[in-house]
């Protein structure tokens, strides 16, 4: 449904892609983790027909994301991180102007109205001012406004972000559900784990590149055992000693050390009586893609 | 043809709701003319001779707060939405531009409300080609600012250009001294001014004093001057960007 191929951005110098590809599959729910910066909104803007990329391709439905916009615009639904709703419009005169953008009116868009606000649970908000809904409400909005032309692909960029975990899970429902009655492909770009979790497949973007891509599974598979994170005031000196005295490879990152090992319990005890007094805290987990994205980046996503 | 019409009528619904919705934005676009004319016009004791530059004011003051907002509507609004839609963004820029010029228009008919002050009496008959010349001014005015807030990445850069451009393209258009008493390269620039022709259509059509250049060239000019802007408008929002829209 979603294909990329070899896509690379240049703003001036700065390179904000680099020779991405991947493909989605029609149905799927396909995830862009990265840290700000990464290159998810530089990718978002492309698909959505934004900008034009310096070098590569993209087409979403058959159609070429640069050379047929137009078309493009037609199958896809597009929720933007920021706002694009009107604020001193109703919720309802807001979508029937969206409606109307797409070339959509009478009975028909009545009926589209109907059913999308149905969906996103804003029946009986629609007759409310946008300016007085909570941020969840509004994010439901604009998900309500961008599926009223029935697009086969959904793109979120960090939709999210900024709602409380309540509404968080909420709107994370009702993208499911849209999924499972309406069959329609969603892309989101987040650097939230949790939502990266529910994503079908997921690629990790950092510094322009894909550094990994997999399922959520296979992704967090790669790291055996358990992740160790030790807090030290001296974490450099901490992960020479470490690397010295057991072999291992930690990485380092705010104020962090962290390695992957086997029976994480057992190196607890051995690493805390062969430092003493060098660790502050220790902490031990079954590995997260966070923990994925810091082996192959050395960095962390939030 | 629904694909293009109903875009543009949304967008020009939506602008005229929004406006009916903040009436003070009347009043804040209205009061600072009105009462510059007056202080000026009892001042110099010729309140007719300020008139139309007045006029003229109010309709460049809602066509610049208009057309100011296309900045953060791209950025955070209902212009991102319309970017990634299918609406062809001629119809796009016409909903918008005819929106803010009918915003403009009925705040520049409601300055003409005071026109008996002038000495100008407006009766049903002369109100029809008075109302046409000034919505001829503020599509041309929206126009102009649509053009400067197009590029613009931050209202700040608008109000530099509203500051050094648009007040001293007021200034010497007209609205102040007349251009046949103006020193010689003032001069120069009020016969280049659009702005200039525009002023004196209005002076024509109110029947008022200080209306050179004439008639016809005013009403050339202006015209002109609004079709240009409204193509190139249309020119920069047709233009497909390695740099996002938004």
């Amino acid at each position: 449904m979603i294909q990329v191929h070899n896509l690379t951005h240049r703003y001036g110098e700065r390179i904000a892609l680099a020779h991405v590809t991947f493909t989605v599959e029609k149905g799927e729910v396909f995830g862009l983790l990265g840290p700000n910066g990464g290159g998810k909104s530089t990718l978002f803007r492309i698909l959505s027909t934004m900008m034009v990329p310096t070098e590569g391709s993209a087409s979403i439905a058959g159609h070429d994301v640069a050379r047929d916009p137009a078309a493009v615009r037609r199958h896809v639904g597009v929720v933007f991180q920021t706002q694009s709703l009107d604020k001193a419009l109703t919720v309802e005169e807001n979508m029937r102007a969206q409606g109307h953008l797409h070339g959509l009116s009478g009975v028909e868009l009545r009926q589209r109205m109907e059913r999308a606000m149905e969906q996103l649970g804003l029946a009986d908000r629609r007759k409310d001012l946008v300016e007085t809904l909570s941020g969840g409400l509004r994010r439901r909005v604009e998900i309500a406004k961008a599926l009223l032309h029935r697009p086969q692909v959904l793109l979120m960029d960090e939709a999210s972000s900024g709602l409380d975990p309540a509404a968080r899970r909420d709107l994370s429902r009702h993208v499911e559900r849209l999924r499972e009655e309406e069959g329609v492909t969603i892309l989101l770009t987040t650097h939230i784990l949790e939502e990266a979790e529910r994503c079908d497949r997921l690629v990790l973007l950092h510094q322009g590149k894909i550094v990994a891509s997999g399922t959520p599974g296979a992704l967090r598979s790669r790291i055996g055992g358990d992740v160790v994170v030790l807090d030290s005031s001296d974490t450099a000196a901490l992960a020479a000693g470490i690397e010295m005295r057991f072999g291992l490879h930690p990485a380092v990152t705010d104020g962090q050390v962290r390695v992957e090992i086997e029976n994480g319990h057992r190196f607890i005890a051995e690493v805390v009586e062969a430092f003493p007094g060098a660790v502050d805290s220790v902490g031990l987990h079954k590995p997260t893609l966070e923990d994925v994205f810091v082996r192959e980046t050395g960095a962390g996503i939030e | 043809m629904s694909s293009f019409f109903l875009p543009a009528a949304t967008l020009w619904q939506r602008e005229l709701v929004r406006f009916w919705r903040q009436k003070s934005r009347v009043l804040g676009v209205v009061a600072s003319p009105l009462v510059f004319w007056l202080l000026i016009g009892y001042g110099s004791n010729d309140l007719a001779r300020f008139y139309s530059g007045a006029l003229v004011l109010t309709v460049m003051f809602s066509a610049i707060f208009s057309t100011i907002s296309i900045i953060e509507d791209r950025r955070e609004g209902f212009l991102l939405s319309m970017l990634v839609s299918p609406a062809p963004r001629t119809s796009m820029v016409l909903g918008k531009i005819l929106g803010s010029a009918t915003l403009a228009w009925i705040q520049g008919l409601i300055f003409l409300a005071f026109a008996p002050l002038a000495g100008v009496s407006v009766g049903i008959i002369e109100l029809i080609p008075i109302a046409a010349v000034i919505f001829l001014i503020s599509f041309t005015l929206t126009g102009l600012g649509f053009v400067i807030a197009w590029k613009m990445e931050s209202t700040a850069g608008f109000h530099a250009i509203m500051n050094l451009l648009l007040v001293p393209m007021w200034m010497v258009s007209g609205s102040l001294f007349p251009m046949a008493t103006a020193h010689g390269w003032v001069r120069a620039i009020m016969w280049v001014n659009p702005l200039t022709y525009s002023i004196a259509l209005l002076n024509h059509v109110l029947e008022l004093p200080n209306a050179a250049p004439g008639a016809i060239e005013s009403l050339t000019v202006t015209a002109a001057f609004g079709l240009v802007l409204l193509l190139a408008c249309g020119m920069m929002a047709a233009q497909k960007s390695t740099r996002s829209a938004a």
